[in-house]
């Protein structure tokens, strides 16, 4: 992962370190959530939508100049503050390295016990979309936007 | 004199904390707390009874099968089921509706007969005669539900018109929590002859049944919502239906004689009850249906309808709340409801965080969630041991919860 994502990774830890109630960080995972803007309705397209979430989430990307971008949106505004995080860390990032990446700040901000498949909020299917993803863009089955506008120059 | 706080007592689960917050249990209707009478029950069973039930001579096998039998006798009295030979033993409600559904088109479902189900079924009583219904070419009708949650049995007499082999009805939705006439669609289904199952998953636990004046064919239930052992459950069926049916799975004490050409099947009930049972869970229906008795007791019910009749108001007054089954007549304290703009799995997470347990999302009956247009919805689910103090703290609770939100 680059520098810039790790950078992150330790900020969402630090910032989740100065709560010790469990209602604090959720508050704070619904303040993300607010903040997370709204993807335009016309995109929340069932390609888009992750499977196996309680609530809806709909994941969309783009790749470009050898690196990923994701934009995400939820009806729930938890789920939405947790997307947005995963994204934060995860956006500008090459496939390569986010295939491989094992999203451990999740386990380290409390968030593990919501990694367990059967919980509801879906975090893991949004995780295995992530990778998904990325794994298509190194296999090449995703093509890289902006290498493709340069070919058709 | 029924006191709250000595019923609780006995329930060592209820005294528990979350994220350091007493728990405030109000999932009960997907699963019961045990009371300790219960859980002793299972611990003893484990250590001097544990032996396969009805194969060895020896004692600790004699011990393990008297309690399990002792079990059917308790609950062939609790419902009031002729024999014991009616009572088979199942790994829970599901499994009992599977082995009905599938042995019973078996023999008497064939290429377009329909089935009949209500709307307000959840899906461990959809989906056993849908699978059925396509193995035998036949087809499901549905009775509608009321936008107030009761069943409209404006077309019942249509609805069971033709070649109707079997209707399928819960006794109390697990939505709803609104009591269904099952009498009266017993009585119209018996005119024509065809038997009724009656899903009493959440029924056994809030009232006194009676099998023989439900007037039913089969009941279904678990044990795990009426405070025993999880993966128990029963499948009463009057001895004619059962006695026709073929077996649902092989193998273990189901037999009667076995070559390679042919086998003979064990007496009713064995017949349905293949392989190792849940001998020590299913034991635990003993002092679970005890338990379970006395919370029948006029002053246990008087407690018990006061907390549905309290949460009922409350919610139904509260301004942000769309309350679903508005019905108030033949309620029980289980509530399905949503909030204006507020997800319904945010507000179980941040309820969760305040140490309240509800239920989220579709409440495994996705049909009925697609009638009433929503989602998801919020199900908070009470038992005799629940108090109005814990719905008044719930409900503040839940305020809070809107506003963090919002």
């Amino acid at each position: 992962m680059s520098e810039q994502s790790r950078k992150t990774e330790s900020e969402i830890i630090e910032e989740f370190g100065y709560f010790d109630e469990w209602l604090d960080k959720y508050e704070y995972l619904i303040e993300l959530g607010k903040s997370l803007p709204a993807m335009d309705e016309g995109a929340k397209t069932d390609d888009r939508l992750i499977k196996g979430c309680q609530s809806r989430v709909w994941l969309d990307y783009r790749y470009e100049d050898g690196k990923l971008y994701f934009t995400a949106d939820s009806d729930a505004i938890i789920t939405k503050g947790i997307i947005s995080l995963l994204i934060k860390v995860c956006s500008g990032e090459t496939p390569e390295d986010l295939a491989g990446y094992d999203f451990g700040f999740i386990g380290k901000i409390g968030l593990k016990d919501n990694l367990s498949p059967t919980r509801a909020n879906g975090l893991v299917s949004m995780i295995a979309r992530i990778r998904e993803i990325a794994i298509e863009a190194v296999s090449g089955k995703i093509g890289d936007c902006r290498a493709k506008a340069e070919e058709e120059k | 004199m029924f006191n709250v706080n000595d019923i609780r007592a006995c329930f060592p689960a209820l005294s528990g904390k979350v994220y350091g917050k007493p728990l405030v249990y109000f999932d009960n209707a997907a699963t019961s707390q045990r009371p300790r009478t219960v859980l002793e029950a299972a611990d003893r069973l484990s250590v001097v009874s544990n032996a396969n039930i009805h194969r060895a001579v020896h004692r600790m096998a004699d011990d393990a099968t008297q309690a399990y039998e002792a079990a059917r006798e308790a609950v062939r009295d609790f419902i009031g089921a002729d024999s014991t030979g009616e009572i088979v033993f199942t790994s829970g409600a599901t499994a009992a509706m599977n082995l009905a559904a599938f042995s019973f088109c078996e023999r008497f479902v064939s290429e377009g007969d329909v089935i009949v189900v209500s709307a307000v079924e959840h899906h461990s009583n959809i989906v056993p005669w849908q699978l059925a219904a396509g193995r035998k070419g036949a087809s499901l009708r549905v009775i509608p539900v009321n936008d107030d949650g009761t069943l409209d049995l404006v077309d019942l007499d249509r609805l069971l018109d033709g070649p109707v082999r079997i209707v399928a009805v819960a006794q109390i939705s697990n939505v709803l929590g609104i009591r269904n006439p099952v009498e009266k669609i017993v009585r119209a289904a018996h005119e024509r002859s065809i038997p009724v199952l009656v899903d009493g998953a959440q029924g056994i636990v809030h009232e006194k049944t009676d099998v023989k004046k439900l007037g039913c064919d089969f009941y279904a239930f678990s044990g795990h919502k009426i405070y025993a052992a999880t993966g128990t459950g029963i499948l009463y069926g009057r001895r004619e239906l059962l006695e026709e049916m073929p077996p649902y799975m092989g193998g273990g004490e189901m037999v009667g004689r076995v070559t390679f050409g042919k086998t003979t099947y064990a007496p009713l009930p064995l017949k349905f009850e293949a392989g190792t049972p849940n001998f020590i869970g299913q034991a635990t229906f003993v002092p679970a249906l005890e338990f379970a008795g006395k919370m029948f007791a006029p002053d246990a019910v008087e407690h018990t309808d006061n907390l549905a009749s309290y949460m009922y108001d409350r919610l139904v007054s509260h301004p942000g709340i769309k309350l679903f089954g508005e019905c108030r007549e033949g309620r029980i304290p289980l509530f399905s409801f949503t909030v204006d703009g507020v997800h319904h799995e945010d507000l179980a997470l941040v309820l969760d965080k305040m140490g309240i347990a509800v239920r989220s999302g579709q409440l495994c009956a996705e049909p009925l969630m697609d009638r009433f247009g929503v989602t998801g919805m919020v199900r908070a689910s009470l038992l005799p041991y629940n108090t109005v103090e814990e719905i008044d703290y719930f409900m503040d609770s839940l305020d809070r919860a809107i506003k963090m939100l919002k």
